[in-house]
């Protein structure tokens, strides 16, 4: 049964230095975390104030919505709506050709990501640079990111110095990490200054004030926002809250959950354009407002909760799968156990339907959530979105299409059985006759396995022996 | 209404509403720190992300910004006029590098504020001691690029604007109420990156040195 993913896993599992990389790299984003929060109690209270915000918000997200656009608009902020990815490529596109640009410096955005826009861009003859510092590495490398807050992670020091050498042949080969930012900096620095439109991510909308938060530590996102004359800001549907007085908590969670750092060297808070009297700020502020799929998350009650997600990557930094096969294996945009139940639900169980069966349920994503949605259930359920037979009862995508007549028919067999204790037992202690029978070798399982055995007694007349009576 | 933006919402307003918890949410963070605690924690903060911090008086900060800019070397000081520190500094000029002022737009100077200005002395709205954090409404006398683009970012603080968390400054500033300016920032630190290999490097995008001049 061997599928695309499997044998991106294989291949991930076999490659040693990778998986040492990125065991360090886990531990260390673990370690820091934990030493951001000291207290549990303080930790889980605010883990519930964070998850109530976003609750909050999306209780009331049609609203937030239309409220974020009439105050973004009254502030200058001309607000744009996309269904797709396709439509919202398409009015950055058609912004850039109003200006007739034909570059765009981007500060880091993982919606950008999904949309495809640097692609979509390069084929319209447009220039899309990379800012962020991991961003501009993997774009390099023609790469996309390993991670969603740390999207060069899986690139050792060598490597990056190999590259900036094979591509700025002018500098000179240097392992030196402080060189090799310096040199970034000259070469995006003349970037900036030239661009002539910015384009961001958001980290929250406010709808209250009419405000996009960008948190970020290298100015990436301050120089995007602020250095070229057009920003363009794209963001998902749910990223709205309600009051300005939601910010600060988030904010204080948000980066000790994601880098273990106690706030980001910036928070920007962008309400508007160059205001009248003002000397610098882009003459224009776009915001794209993104759906792909993310209404169609909202109808269903439980799966509702992975729109809270505040995509600080505490989840992917824990998970222990991630850990092992790295962001790559996953080939969609959010990797890890965020990625494991948003892109099934957004592209379709047939594509990715898959990636919810990589799981271990250990529960650890769950448990350093900052806004508590129970991931683990969520990847239960879509394993069940996946095999149900009522799909008229439900709007997950492809729901009911990974179901195998092969499977359904040993479990309806083990349903029966076990609801008929006598045929259950006669069975069990049939097998435990013909144990000698089971082969050594099954396929994939023992690849890497050695063969199930069964045991000598079954377990009821073990307890029998042992004297143990629950009847 | 466009037609995208109608049927987003026509989807969202179908489902029933979610039954929601959302006991906890107003909460409050802020701690009974004193004066001399919020500095404490505000400066340990700020050296843990590589920022100096001076702790100085209205007798003899001028001095002392003096004395930085000369062993920082700057050849220049960006600063507005506009201000109080900008126009204690500017009745002393002799004891300063070149001063600077921010009175065009940046389309007549954006050569000069990218490839020769050294340093920036700004004002801020206020401080955060929990995290550390600089509080700044750019405006039109001092503007976003005043503590964004120059090498070295000089930050005046006045110790009895510092809170001892961000919820706790958007309350008693009203930040709400007063409505939001077109960009507010907090600051915390120089300008910094992890990303080649999770090694710490400064000075990628922003400042390379943030200098803090606390006020008492």
């Amino acid at each position: 049964m061997t599928t695309e993913f499997r044998i991106r896993v294989e291949d991930a599992l076999k490659k040693d230095d990778v998986r040492a990389h990125f065991r360090k790299a886990m531990d260390t984003l673990m370690t820091n975390r934990r030493g951001q929060f000291p207290e549990e109690d303080e930790l889980q209270r605010l883990r519930s104030q964070a998850m109530a915000i976003r609750a909050n918000a999306l209780s009331k997200l049609p609203e937030l919505l239309e409220l974020l656009e009439e105050n973004l608009t009254a502030n200058g902020v001309q607000v744009h709506w996309a269904q797709t990815t396709d439509e919202a490529n398409n009015i950055v596109l058609e912004i850039m050709n109003r200006h007739g640009a034909k570059s765009v410096i981007k500060g880091k955005s993982m919606v950008s990501e999904e949309m495809g826009l640097n692609h979509f861009l390069e084929e319209q003859g447009i220039e899309a640079l990379e800012s962020d510092l991991g961003e501009f590495i993997i774009q390099l490398d023609g790469e996309t990111p390993s991670h969603i807050i740390m999207p060069a992670i899986h690139k050792s020091k060598e490597e990056i110095s190999r590259l900036f050498n094979e591509k700025f042949p002018d500098i000179p080969y240097t392992e030196d990490v402080d060189e090799l930012t310096k040199s970034a900096r000259n070469i995006l620095r003349e970037k900036f200054y030239n661009a002539p439109v910015g384009l961001s991510g958001v980290n929250f909308a406010v709808a209250e004030t009419g405000t996009l938060c960008l948190v970020e530590n290298e100015g990436n996102g301050r120089m995007s926002t602020t250095v070229p004359p057009v920003h363009i800001a794209v963001t998902g549907i749910e990223k709205v809250v309600e009051q300005l007085s939601d910010i600060p908590p988030l904010i204080s969670i948000l980066p000790r959950s994601a880098t273990g750092q106690a706030i980001t060297t910036y928070v920007n808070m962008i309400s508007g354009p160059r205001q009248e009297g003002e000397k610098d700020g882009p003459q224009e502020v776009h915001l794209v407002l993104l759906d792909n799929g993310r209404s169609n998350i909202y109808s269903d009650p439980e799966l509702l909760a992975t729109l809270r997600c505040i995509r600080c990557g505490a989840c992917i930094n824990h998970c222990p799968v991630y850990v092992r096969i790295g962001g790559h294996t996953y080939d969609t945009v959010y990797p890890g156990p965020i990625g494991t139940i948003l892109e099934p639900q957004k592209e379709g169980l047939k594509v990715h339907g898959e990636l919810v069966q990589a799981s271990s349920l250990c529960g650890a994503c769950g448990e350093v959530c900052p806004v508590r949605i129970p991931i683990p259930g969520l990847i239960n359920r879509l394993r069940y979105e996946g095999v149900r037979q009522d799909t008229e009862h439900t709007r997950t995508k492809d729901a009911g299409t990974r179901r195998k007549t092969l499977e359904a028919v040993a479990w309806q067999g083990w349903s029966w059985s076990a609801s008929h204790p006598g045929m259950y037992n006669l069975g069990t202690k049939m097998a435990t006759k013909v144990r000698k029978l089971v082969p050594g070798k099954m396929g994939a399982w023992t690849s890497v396995r050695s063969a199930p055995k069964l045991a000598e007694t079954t377990l009821h007349e073990a307890a029998k022996k042992l004297g143990v009576d629950n009847e | 209404m466009s037609n995208a933006k109608q049927q987003i919402l026509s989807r969202l307003r179908e489902p029933q509403r979610p039954q929601i918890d959302t006991t906890g949410r107003d909460y409050l963070s802020k701690f009974a720190w004193s004066t001399e605690e919020r500095i404490q924690r505000f400066t340990d903060k700020m050296q843990a992300v590589r920022a100096e911090i001076h702790r100085t008086d209205r007798d003899n900060w001028r001095d002392l910004v003096s004395e930085l800019c000369r062993t920082k070397g700057l050849s220049n000081l960006l600063l507005s006029a506009e201000t109080e520190w900008g126009q204690a500094i500017m009745q002393q000029p002799e004891q300063f590098p070149a001063l600077k002022h921010y009175d065009r737009d940046i389309e007549d100077w954006k050569q000069e504020i990218f490839y020769d200005t050294d340093g920036s002395l700004t004002s801020t709205l206020g401080g955060i001691a929990e995290t550390g954090s600089l509080i700044l409404w750019p405006n039109q006398h001092e503007p976003r690029m005043m503590s964004l683009v120059p090498p070295v970012h000089i930050a005046m603080l006045e110790v009895d604007k510092l809170f001892t968390t961000f919820a706790e400054a958007v309350q008693e500033q009203g930040w709400a109420k007063s409505g939001m300016p077109a960009n507010a920032l907090l600051i915390s630190g120089p300008s910094k990156s992890a990303d080649i290999a999770q090694v710490l490097a400064y000075g990628v995008h922003g400042p390379k040195e943030l200098v803090v001049i606390l006020i008492d």
